[in-house]
């Protein structure tokens, strides 16, 4: 098999290419700890049905850009505009709930449940009974929980995880549990869909795999990624246009070529004497 | 000596064996009810982490809310609506005014917190309740009274109190409804990512402020039926909130985030004092059921840290 197949070469009419309609506009952020600036005005743009990515040097301020998206940290400056709206602060479920889902660098899964589970706990938001019916847990409550695990089991499919659906995710490999991180955020059908470092530490097969995720994600589903990943070939492969960070300030952004030719990115990359 | 410690006690059990069945009968209840209270403490440690030190206070509150309005002349069930609508509000407002302020404060603080809850209970049930013991309503809920006797053999008799099997029944009947609850229907699930991981459960899309407001209900409503179920045994009195503090050997017993765990613990617990105290009392002057319980948490600890069910605590380095 070739490395990192493009299957939007195959699919008669892809969804997921990039229409131009920007999606997540970050407008002039800063973000800062006390007296450390982890991001110093940084302005880019996501287009509906592209796929980011966002590089960097460690401590460029990648991961923290991401959690300023998804509402896990206000900035102090700056403003957002996801899907036309302009947001100041938001909580992180209220950034879920409008369509923004994620995944971590670190895997986060909820380690005492199934896979199963914990793919059905992304779908928490497209469960509207209240605590009451729960309670109850017949009628509605029970036609909603079969709807929805109707679902999650097209997502276990499509990524290839059946054999795992009972199993505690505590106890599955690494680039497993990856996999299954990756459904759980899938399972909400989110608008935008943030990916941290999806592959670090995976092997070269491993990568292989999520790579073709990815793309089958944002081309079948038409989901705009954006993604931190460190692996340059897999960026300068799958991605439409990279945003280049690095001590929290922009330094490059756009095609992976534009980007490969920048001098500045180059002098990030392998350094250079001041 | 030896004769006396290891091999009369075990006489006596075979010598009247109806006698036996009694007192693992009278056991078997208090440890029910030992189950319970562990049940709300092990509700809250799961979700938020949390060591509630009021939940014995709770139990009390939850009872005296019901006496009190019955007494205050409002018919028996519309009290038990009016109790359980009290302690929705209670957790509402433990939720906004003490969990809220305090996230991600280390642990010991959330603990003193609700130290301070307990004692903030304590003086607003007197003040509104009164201190003097209470009965429980136990006729106008429709609580069964009386007793059976069943024979044993020639002349055996076990003694089985209604309202001990209706105890017993009911605590079963909500255990399994709420591990039902816990695992199968989504605000339970989500009740489980949030103790697993924080961060995971708001990124899709669970708010942590409602899920403690419901699990701090959950706890409301099981020290509700405490209340009502050791009321009726005994009074509603603050010398409960001191009966409630067995359910600490019960969670050490059982493991602080095992439902399972709460449950075995508590009958262990309730059925191993019992015969303890009636077998092996008598050679140290009585009064071991006061402190026997504590002893077996002391060598679970030392041997088994993490209880009978609780999670193995592994650390990966």
């Amino acid at each position: 098999m070739n490395r990192h197949v493009d299957p939007r070469q195959a699919l008669p009419q892809p969804d997921g290419i990039a229409t131009g309609e920007v999606l997540l506009d970050v407008r002039n952020v800063s973000l800062r700890f006390g007296g450390v600036k982890a991001i110093t005005d940084i302005s880019f743009d996501i287009r509906k049905g592209e796929i980011r990515a966002i590089i960097g040097p460690n401590g460029a301020g990648k991961t923290s850009m991401l959690n300023v998206i998804n509402g896990f940290y206000t900035p102090q400056e700056g403003s957002i505009v996801f899907r036309g709206k302009e947001r100041k602060k938001i909580a992180p479920y209220e950034a879920a709930a409008s369509g923004i889902a994620r995944t971590f660098q670190n895997v986060a899964l909820f380690k005492g449940m199934s896979t199963l589970d914990n793919i059905m706990a992304g779908r928490t938001l497209a469960m509207h009974r209240n605590f009451f019916w729960q309670l109850i847990y017949y009628g509605p409550a029970l036609r909603e929980e079969i709807a929805n695990r109707r679902k999650v089991e097209e997502i276990i499919d499509f990524l290839e995880i059946q054999h795992i659906r009972k199993v505690p995710v505590g106890r599955l490999p690494y680039g497993l549990q990856k996999r299954v991180e990756l459904g759980r955020a899938l399972a909400a059908e989110p608008a935008l869909l943030l990916l941290d470092e999806p592959m670090a530490g995976m092997n070269l097969e491993e990568k292989e795999d999520m790579s073709r995720f990815i793309l089958d994600v944002n081309s079948q589903f038409g989901t705009t990624i954006a993604l931190i990943e460190h692996d340059m070939g897999v960026v300068m492969d799958i991605s439409d246009r990279v945003v280049v960070l690095d001590y929290g300030r922009k330094i490059g952004d756009g095609t992976p070529e534009e980007v490969k030719s920048s001098q500045e990115v180059i002098d990030a990359y392998l350094g250079v004497s001041h | 000596m030896l004769h006396q410690i290891f091999v009369d006690p075990f006489l006596q059990m075979a010598d009247m064996p109806d006698f036996l069945l009694q007192v693992i009968w009278e056991g078997f209840v208090a440890g029910v009810l030992y189950a319970l209270i562990a049940l709300g403490f092990v509700l809250i440690f799961k979700a938020s982490g949390v060591f509630n030190f009021a939940q014995g206070i709770m139990v009390v509150f939850a009872g005296l809310t019901l006496v009190g309005l019955h007494e205050a002349g409002v018919p028996a069930y519309l009290a038990l609506a009016l109790a359980i609508s009290v302690m929705a509000l209670l957790a509402i407002a433990v939720e906004r005014f003490v969990m809220r302020p305090l996230v991600n404060q280390p642990d010991i603080i959330l603990l003193m917190s609700t130290i301070g809850m307990t004692y903030f209970l304590i003086g607003l049930g007197e003040f509104v309740f009164g201190g003097e013991p209470k009965k429980m309503i136990t006729r106008e809920l429709g609580l069964p009274t009386g007793s059976t006797e069943i024979e044993i053999g020639e002349q055996g008799l076990v003694i089985l109190q209604h309202i001990d099997i209706a105890a017993a029944v009911i605590a079963i009947i909500m255990v399994s409804a709420l591990a039902l609850f816990f695992n199968k229907t989504r605000i339970g699930r989500a009740l489980r990512a949030v103790a697993d991981d924080h961060q995971a459960a708001q990124s899709v899309g669970i708010s942590l402020n409602q899920i403690w407001a419901i699990v701090w209900f959950a706890a409301g409503i099981v020290a509700l039926a405490t209340g009502i179920m050791w009321g009726a045994r005994s009074d509603v009195s603050f010398a409960l909130e001191i009966v409630a503090l067995k359910a600490l050997p019960v969670l050490i017993l059982g493991g602080f985030t095992s439902i399972p765990g709460a449950i075995v613990g508590g009958l262990i617990i309730g059925i191993g004092e019992k015969i303890g105290e009636i077998y092996w009392g008598p050679l140290v002057g009585g009064g071991i059921e006061s402190w026997l319980a504590y002893m077996i948490a002391l060598i679970f600890l030392l041997f088994r840290p993490q209880g009978l069910f609780g999670e193995r605590i592994i650390e990966r380095v």
